[in-house]
């Protein structure tokens, strides 16, 4: 049963905290060459060409989480990234990046190099990538990055305590992230390359939605394999169900070895065919990548010249 | 200095502007062109022939309802061309050493890769199948088909254990219209590496690839006459069906005309092999991959337009789940694009044909009539062109049309069940058992329900998976005989005795001197007077026609007895009886059958003396030769039971990630018509292979001899052979074995008597398409031969077991 107040957040269109129904985790089965199949099926037969490729490729810059997340990231590689992303197009000034994503450091900075754009500032927090450090410190640092003006928080789960069997603290740990964000939107990280089994993803994924989250995301870019398209859609059959059930809509967003045009348009495509478009919105959806833009920027010119272009064309974020 | 972008201004679209391209896919129309004749010939002695007949009639594409080509129309002297062509090209063919037979079928293998996307192009054009089939599909599999069996064709004699073997000579294989490139793949490239030529037909509405791969053919330099491709109608095929000079008929297509052509082979000793239709079951428990499983769904009914015979046809979804499964499914289905098959986003073309369409219509409406509840994604379908939307029922009952006949088109039935056994006995209350899938993540669950599913194929959490590795075939009306894999080869080779058995054959020839029987006694005077009596359900009876013969010793003096007359009643009970005990015979274990045969032939040995005398008496045989007979009989007895824990099937390497096993199981019930000669071992070497395979028996004796069968039954009663696994009916030959020809319970006949009654036999057994053997009365039942692993072929057919493989 949903609290009046679940309730009324849902329609408001925020998921809330749901109290925790390990019941669900048990039910969940996935079969993974049928996964693999059916991303094969879509990569196969679900390409848009042409004008709508043009058109597909543009609205999935709309949806970048432009990142950078390197211990040598500065202001200066801040700025540029900046850049580019509020320009990712230069020839179709109203395309712009959804979010720029970053290390806590850099959140003050970022929303000064945004200011008065609608591009949010994401920053990754719980002690990003490995999470392992105690619990009051993540809910520090979390409210911390929101002070600083963090528009999201993107959290890692515990993979200690999802490997180790103890899905109440992963629910909580995230449970009380969501509530050090306050106002901020909460993306969790599930780290798909270090939990197992494809199913896993499906109950890490379930047990996020059940404690807030906004988002469920692959990975952190730091492990292999990252976002591959049958984590992926596992990841959105768990969000399609979680819906069915409560009506909540929760975020999808992979990230981590996006790198081509075409992979950004076989995400879409996946959103498509399971969640349908209404799913295919900054809202709703968003690619974690760094180096993406260049080869879009590459493929619109493809697209709109027929020629091939160079990278040395493109300019560096 | 930095360049700038040099986008063409006037070419770009701001994403305002093309936000109404948002999310659509566009066009994706294949581009590569291709070049089809106007007009296409016959293709025999590897030279196009224009036919004969004159006559071409014209195929048109069922996307657009756009001529095509002409296509050449064969008549009789044409087909009749063409398998002299092929007895021709036989001569070299079956004389080429199997190295080189393997060179040549490779070639074709490649030649097929090479020109792969021409053939999808062509196959789309004329089958309406979208083209991410053809080209994802379809080709790329026929290609591994050939393949497959050019690595076969210089290692025979491994495939089948160092057994002697030869090819059957002109083979005529009639494929359909719905995988036509794939069905060609399936049935030369088998025929070809076990050394045979060809005369094949395609479907008339789909004969353009055939004729390309015969432009391949001739282009790979294989010798004139080893393939032969005739186009035309359906009495084309009737005429290669016919024609006296063709050794073995391979068809694919329709129950209807497999039963036709059954019919027309009876006996004419032509080897036969059928993949006919279906009505596959599909089972999702509620622990299945869920949306791997919605997904599966989609694969078994709409892959192919439907157009598949193991088209997952009847959905049964356990009841808890059954709402939630149909409303992803239907959300899935909102997904599908129906349209030009050219678009390499399309996933449903139009149906191959305008009659097609009409009965897939046809059964819609008797859905609907029937009280099933049709729906229909809003999909919008081209305004010409054959197409039809995918379609589910629910609401529908077994005892609906549409649960029980096969549609051949995207329609399916679904049904509820509310327990594991339930949904197997739902699953096979068909006529059909070709494909079936099982959708569970208890893998103990999934291999129990895989073994008690009748159907040649089970597909564990996907459905519709195929390769040249993996057998395929019917059990039932779906057909017999299995394309793929080793037990693929055995449907084109005559195989002979293992020669590793060289030295028990010297050994059954000649029984050791040093029997330990003493010497048969002249009979005891005046014995008890003995009923022989029937064996019914394990128990001892009296013909219920009341009606009795006499059996007289072998001089015709001495009144033997007065033996019961079975009657068509008693068939009825004996039939029962064996199929109420076939389900626990055939879940006995091996070693428990193995044992109960080892203790017929304890128990026959220990009588041996009493059977010996009995079989001279009966058949005036010299007691010598009479106590040949016993102890063959008994050696006939411990081989089998031997074999009982041995008989294996193969883990196959699939192009797929899946495990993959095909494994021997019993048919059912197995009538048994002995030989007129040879009293015990006449009987003996079917049943003791029958009974070790895991069939019941109901066992028709010699005539002539009876008492010898009769006497058996005390051996049965001694041996723990459970009730009703073997049943005795004693009577005439000619009026029991129709009866047993026509009894649909009843899954295979092994006949032996007159070519008349053979013949009437094999035509009676199309009323449910059972297995059938035949053998003559020249047969020497102490032969050797009948003991070798593929004598037990004939009791077993092959199941293979799909399951994936994946974490």
């Amino acid at each position: 049963m949903k609290t009046a107040q679940e309730s009324a957040m849902a329609r408001s269109g925020r998921n809330p905290i749901h109290s925790f129904d390990p019941n669900i985790l048990a039910h969940l089965h996935v079969d993974a060459t049928g996964a693999a199949a059916r991303v094969e099926k879509i990569c196969k037969t679900r390409m848009p060409k042409k004008e709508h490729q043009a058109a597909w490729l543009k609205a999935a810059v709309t949806m970048i989480d432009l990142t950078t997340l390197e211990g040598a990231d500065t202001p200066g590689k801040l700025e540029r990234l900046g850049a580019k992303g509020l320009r990712p197009i230069p020839d179709d000034p109203g395309v712009r990046v959804a979010a720029l994503c970053v290390y806590g450091n850099l959140v003050e900075r970022a929303k000064k190099i945004l200011q008065g754009t609608p591009i949010k500032v994401a920053a990754v927090s719980t002690s990003f990538p490995h999470g392992q450090t105690p619990l009051p410190i993540k809910i520090e640092e979390t409210k911390a990055l929101v002070a600083a003006g963090a528009d999201e928080i993107d959290m890692v789960i515990s993979r200690n305590a999802f490997l180790t069997g103890d899905y109440y603290r992963v629910y909580e740990e995230i449970a009380e992230i969501r509530e050090a964000c306050g106002e901020a939107h909460l993306k969790v990280i599930l780290e798909t390359g270090e939990i197992g089994e494809l199913k896993n993803v499906w109950v890490a994924g379930e047990i996020a939605m059940q404690a807030g989250a906004d988002f469920i995301k692959t990975s952190t870019g730091k492990i292999n394999p990252a976002a591959t398209m049958e984590v992926g859609l596992i990841m959105l059959n768990a969000i399609n169900e979680f819906h069915r059930r409560g009506g909540v809509k929760i975020g999808m967003k992979p990230a981590g070895g996006i790198r081509s045009a075409k992979q950004s348009l076989q995400w879409l495509a996946l959103v498509k065919e399971t969640l349908g478009d209404e799913w295919l919105t900054p809202e709703l959806f968003r690619l974690g990548a760094s180096g993406l833009l260049d080869d879009i920027g590459r493929q619109l010119h493809h697209l709109e010249t027929g020629q091939y272009e160079s990278y040395d064309y493109i300019p560096k974020g | 200095m930095k360049a700038t972008i040099t986008f063409q201004k006037d070419n770009m679209k701001s994403l305002a502007e093309l936000k109404k391209k948002l999310f659509d896919y566009g066009l994706n129309p294949e581009t590569t062109t291709i070049e089809i004749k106007p007009q296409y010939e016959l293709f025999i002695n590897n030279e196009w022939t224009p036919p004969l007949s004159g006559q071409y009639y014209q195929t048109i594409n069922p996307a657009t309802l756009e001529p095509i080509a002409k296509i050449a129309c064969s008549n009789a002297e044409d087909v009749n061309r063409a398998v002299e062509a092929a007895q021709e090209g036989f001569k070299t063919w079956s004389k080429t050493p199997p190295a080189e037979r393997a060179k040549y079928i490779f070639a074709l293998a490649r030649m097929i890769q090479e020109r792969s996307r021409e053939i999808a192009i062509l196959e789309t054009l004329d089958n309406g199948k979208p083209m991410r089939e053809s080209r994802d599909i379809d080709i790329p599999t026929a290609a591994r088909h050939f393949f497959y069996y050019a690595g076969w064709a210089d290692k025979l004699p491994e495939a089948f254990h160092g057994a002697n073997m030869e090819p059957l000579g002109v083979v005529g294989q009639i494929i359909p219209w719905n995988f036509p490139f794939l069905m060609v793949a399936w049935k030369v490239a088998p025929a070809l590496a076990c050394g045979n030529a060809v005369v094949l037909k395609p479907a008339n509405t789909t004969p353009l690839t055939a004729l390309a791969f015969a432009q391949i053919c001739r282009d790979a330099g294989l010798p004139p006459g080893v393939v032969n491709v005739v186009t035309g109608r359906s009495d084309t095929g009737a005429n290669i069906v016919a024609h006296p000079g063709v050794a073995k008929i391979a068809f694919t297509g329709s129950t209807e005309v497999g039963k036709l052509i059954r019919k027309a082979v009876a006996g004419t000793a032509k080897r036969l092999s059928l993949e006919l239709g279906g009505k596959s079951p599909v089972i999702v428990f509620e622990d299945a991959p869920l949306y791997q499983a919605v997904e599966g769904v989609v694969d078994a009914i709409f892959f192919n337009q439907g157009q598949v015979c193991c088209a997952g046809s009847r959905l049964f979804i356990e009841e808890k789940i059954a709402d939630k499964f149909i409303a992803l499914l239907k959300e899935r289905m909102m997904k599908i694009r129906v349209g030009d098959p050219m678009d390499k986003n399309t996933d449903m073309g139009p149906i191959n044909n305008q009659n097609q369409l009409d009965t897939i219509r046809r059964y819609v409406d008797i859905g609907q009539k029937e009280g099933a509840c049709l729906w229909q994604p809003p999909c919008a379908l081209p305004a010409t062109g054959l197409f039809f939307p995918p379609t589910i029922f629910t609401g529908v009952e077994p005892a609906h049309t549409i649960a029980q006949e096969e549609i051949f088109g995207p329609v399916l039935a679904i049904m509820t069940f509310r327990t594991a056994d339930e949904a197997v006995e739902l699953a096979n209350n068909t006529c059909y058992g070709l494909g079936s899938s099982v959708w569970t993540k208890d893998v103990s669950k999934m291999i129990a329900v895989a073994r008690k599913l009748r159907a040649g194929t089970v597909w564990g959490n996907s459905h519709n998976k195929f390769d040249a590795a993996a057998e395929f075939g019917g059990f039932k009306e779906s057909g017999f005989g299995r394309e793929g894999g080793p037990q693929g080869l055995w449907e084109y080779l005559n195989v002979k005795r293992e020669t590793g058995s060289g030295k028990n054959e010297q050994e059954d020839k000649k029984p050791a001197s040093s029997s330990p029987l003493p010497a048969p006694r002249s009979p005891l005077p005046a014995p008890v007077w003995k009923t022989p009596k029937m064996l019914i359900g394990g128990k001892q009876v009296r013909t219920e026609s009341g009606r009795y013969w006499k059996i007289f010793d072998h001089t015709g003096k001495q009144l033997l007895a007065n033996m019961n007359l079975g009657s068509r009643k008693d068939i009825r009970d004996a039939v029962e009886a064996a199929r109420n005990a076939w389900p626990g015979w055939a879940k006995a274990t091996a070693y428990n059958r193995g044992q109960i045969l080892y203790r017929m032939a304890e128990m026959l040995s220990s009588r041996a003396e009493e059977f010996t005398e009995k079989i001279s008496l009966q058949t005036g045989v010299a007691p010598q030769a009479a106590r040949e007979e016993v102890l063959i009989s008994i050696k006939r007895l411990l081989y089998w039971a031997g074999w009982s824990d041995k008989y294996t099937g193969t883990v196959n390497p699939v192009a797929q990630t899946d495990f993959n096993i095909t494994y021997p199981e019993p048919i059912g019930v197995a009538a048994l018509v002995a030989p007129r000669t040879y009293p015990l071992a006449g009987f003996i070497s079917k049943l003791a292979p029958a009974m070790v395979a895991g069939n019941t028996v109901v066992l028709v004796p010699s005539q002539a001899y009876p008492l010898t069968a009769t006497d058996f039954i005390e051996v049965l009663d001694t041996s723990d052979v459970p009730s009703g696994v073997v049943n005795i009916v004693t009577g005439k030959p000619e009026e029991l074995s129709p009866i047993l020809a026509e009894h649909r319970e009843i899954g295979m006949i092994d006949f032996s008597g007159p070519p008349d009654l053979a013949k009437k036999i094999e035509e009676l057994s199309v009323s449910n398409l059972k297995r059938v053997w035949t053998s003559g009365e020249q047969t020497d039942w102490l032969d050797p031969e009948l003991q070798t692993r593929a004598q037990l072929r004939r009791y077993l057919e092959f199941k293979t077991v799909w399951i994936t493989s994946g974490y």
